[in-house]
C-alpha cells in the first residue's frame, strides 16, 4: 500500500522516528511499531496483524496496535487534516522590509546572486530619504501589529552607513510616537567592519549577520575582494572581533556551501572550531554554473548533514555546543498553522526595497523585471500579485500538500520556484530534498536531546 | 506505560489555526538564511 503523507516515518541516528505531519506530535518507536506504521492507517488492525505475522508474534502485535490507537484517540497520530486558517484571506499586513542600502559591494563572490552587488542594474546608494519613506511604509502597512522588522542588506550595508545611521535614528523616534518596536538586522561581509561602526552597531542593539564560508580555501575560492585577494583572514578577524564585543550573542555566522564544497560540514565545524558558536550554512542557488548543486550530489549532502547533526549532539552533550540555524527546531511552541503558511511573507508581509525605492516580493527577486511589484511612491501597484505570493502557501501547492515537511517549510523559497520552475506553484525540487533531511535531522536532535533528559 | 512508543511531544498544531495568525514572530527569512524558507524554527511570540 502507499504510505500515508499524514506521518513519516525515518531511521536516523539509531532511532526510529515518528511524525505525526498534521498534529506535530513526535514519536520514537520501536522496530515492530515502526514496522506496524508501514502498513498500520488507523482502521486496519487485520491488515497490520497479517503484514507483521511472520515476523512478530500475535499477542506483541496487539500490544502495539493498542498503543497506536492511543495516539491516534489522543489525536497524536493520523490527526485530522489541518484547514487553511481564515487569517490567510484577510488583507496582508506588511511586518518586515529589507533595504537594499548599497547596490554595490566590495567582494566579488562567484555565487552571488545580486550580480556583485548592483542586481543586474546601476550601483548606487539609497539616499536617507527612500530609507525614511520605507519605515513610513511600513508603520502605515503593519496597521495593528507592534513588532516590525528591517534588514540592512546591499549589496554591502556598510558601504552606507551614513543612510543605515540616519535611518535608525528616525526609527527610534518614530517607534516612541507610534508604539511599533523595530528589530534590526545587517547583512554584512565584515570586511568594512570598523571599532566605530562596530560599537555603533552594538550599542543600537543591531543584530548581524556575517558572511563566512568556513575553511580558508573554501571561502577565499568564492569570496575574493576585487582585486582577487582572498577575504577570509581579515573576515575571521573582524567577525572574532564583532561576536567577541557581543557577549557572542546577537549574531549569525552565515555561510553558503557550493558544489565546490560538498564536504560542508566540515566548514561548519571549521567556524565552530575558531569559536563561533550562531551558524548558518545554507545551500547556494545556482544555475548551469560548475558551482551549482545538483541531483547526484544529494546522497552526499544528505551524509554531511547527517554528520554535522551527530556531531552536534556531541560537542552539545560534551559541553561545547554550537547552533546550527536549520537544526533549530521548536516543537512544543513552535509557528502556528497561519504562519506556517506565510512563511517568509515575501509578496505580501515582506518586501525589499531598492536604493530608487522600488519594491520587490523579496531580495532575490529583485532585478526580475516582472516582479517588480511597486515603488514607495505610489505604493503597491501589483496588488494580484501580492494575492499570488500569498496564497501560493503550502497548503495550495500540489506537490506540498502531498509532502510530509509540508508546514515547516511554508511550500518553500518562492524566489526558488520561480527561478527553477518558472512558477511559484512549483517548488524548487532539490531545495525540497534538502530541506527534508535537514528536518529530519533536526527532529532527531530534539528526539535525542528528550532522550538524554528522560535518562 | 507505553512499552512501544515514546512521544517526544504532544503537537497541537490543529488548535493554532482558530487562534493563530497574530504574526508578531520573527520573518523568517530574515533571521540568518535569506535564501531557504523555513519556519520550522520559528518560536511563537504569545
Amino acid at each position: 500500500m502507499k504510505e500515508s503523507m499524514d506521518i513519516h516515518r525515518f531511521y536516523l541516528h539509531g532511532m526510529h522516528i515518528v511524525l505525526d505531519v498534521n498534529s506535530g506530535a513526535v514519536h520514537v518507536v520501536d522496530r515492530m511499531a515502526y514496522d506496524a506504521l508501514a502498513v498500520f492507517d488507523g482502521h486496519n488492525d487485520a491488515e497490520v496483524a497479517a503484514a507483521l505475522a511472520g515476523e512478530y508474534g500475535a499477542a506483541a502485535v496487539a500490544e502495539v496496535l493498542a498503543e497506536l490507537h492511543a495516539l491516534v484517540d489522543a489525536g497524536l497520530l493520523f490527526s485530522p487534516a489541518v484547514e487553511v486558517p481564515a487569517v490567510i484571506g484577510d488583507a496582508p499586513l506588511v511586518k518586515s522590509l529589507c533595504l537594499h542600502v548599497a547596490h554595490d559591494c566590495n567582494l566579488r563572490c562567484g555565487y552571488c546572486f545580486a550580480g556583485t552587488g548592483d542586481f543586474g542594474h546601476d550601483r548606487g546608494l539609497m539616499p536617507k530619504e527612500v530609507a525614511e519613506k520605507a519605515v513610513e511604509f511600513i508603520i502605515a502597512g503593519s496597521g495593528r501589529r507592534k513588532h516590525c522588522e528591517i534588514d540592512f542588506f546591499g549589496g554591502e550595508p556598510l558601504l552606507n552607513m551614513d543612510t543605515v545611521r540616519q535611518t535608525v535614528a528616525y526609527v527610534r523616534r518614530r517607534e516612541a510616537e507610534t508604539g511599533k518596536v523595530f528589530k534590526l538586522t545587517l547583512t554584512t561581509n565584515a570586511v568594512l567592519l570598523d571599532e566605530a561602526t562596530l560599537a555603533y552597531l552594538n550599542a543600537e542593539n543591531i543584530s548581524l549577520v556575517l558572511s563566512l564560508d568556513g575553511r580558508r580555501e573554501v571561502h577565499d575560492r568564492m569570496r575574493p575582494d576585487a582585486a582577487g585577494n582572498g577575504s577570509w583572514e581579515d573576515v575571521v578577524a573582524r567577525a572574532r572581533r564583532a561576536t567577541d564585543s557581543r557577549g557572542g550573542k546577537n549574531y549569525y555566522l552565515r555561510g553558503t556551501y557550493t558544489a565546490h564544497n560538498l564536504d560542508f560540514a566540515a566548514d561548519v565545524l571549521a567556524m565552530a572550531d575558531l569559536g563561533f558558536t550562531e551558524l548558518s550554512v545554507e545551500p547556494v542557488i545556482g544555475k548551469d554554473t560548475d558551482y551549482a548543486l545538483r541531483e547526484e550530489h544529494l546522497p552526499a549532502l544528505y551524509a554531511q548533514y547527517e554528520a554535522l547533526a551527530e556531531e552536534y549532539l556531541a560537542r552539545r552533550r560534551a559541553g561545547r555546543p554550537f547552533e546550527f540555524f536549520h537544526f533549530n527546531l521548536n516543537l512544543d511552541n513552535g509557528p502556528c498553522v497561519a504562519k506556517r503558511l506565510a512563511g517568509c511573507g515575501a509578496g505580501h508581509e515582506y518586501f525589499a526595497v531598492t536604493p530608487d525605492g522600488d519594491l520587490y516580493p523579496c531580495h532575490q527577486f529583485v532585478g526580475r523585471d516582472e516582479y517588480l511589484i511597486g515603488n514607495l511612491t505610489d505604493g503597491i501597484r501589483k496588488p494580484a500579485l501580492v494575492q499570488k505570493f500569498r496564497h501560493a502557501h503550502a497548503l495550495a501547492k500540489p506537490a506540498c500538500r502531498a509532502c510530509w515537511a509540508r508546514f515547516y517549510c511554508s511550500g518553500g523559497c518562492h524566489a526558488n520556484a520561480q527561478l527553477f520552475g518558472g512558477d511559484l506553484a512549483e517548488p524548487y525540487a532539490l531545495g525540497c530534498e534538502l530541506q527534508k533531511k535537514r528536518l529530519e535531522c533536526a527532529i532527531m536532535i530534539q528526539a535525542s536531546l528528550a532522550a538524554d533528559k528522560g535518562a | 506505560m507505553a512499552k512501544h512508543i515514546v512521544t517526544v511531544n504532544k503537537g497541537a498544531l490543529q488548535s493554532t489555526v482558530k487562534t493563530g495568525g497574530c504574526g508578531e514572530c520573527q520573518a523568517s527569512c530574515q533571521s540568518a538564511c535569506k535564501t531557504s524558507c523555513t519556519v520550522g524554527n520559528q518560536v511563537c511570540q504569545k
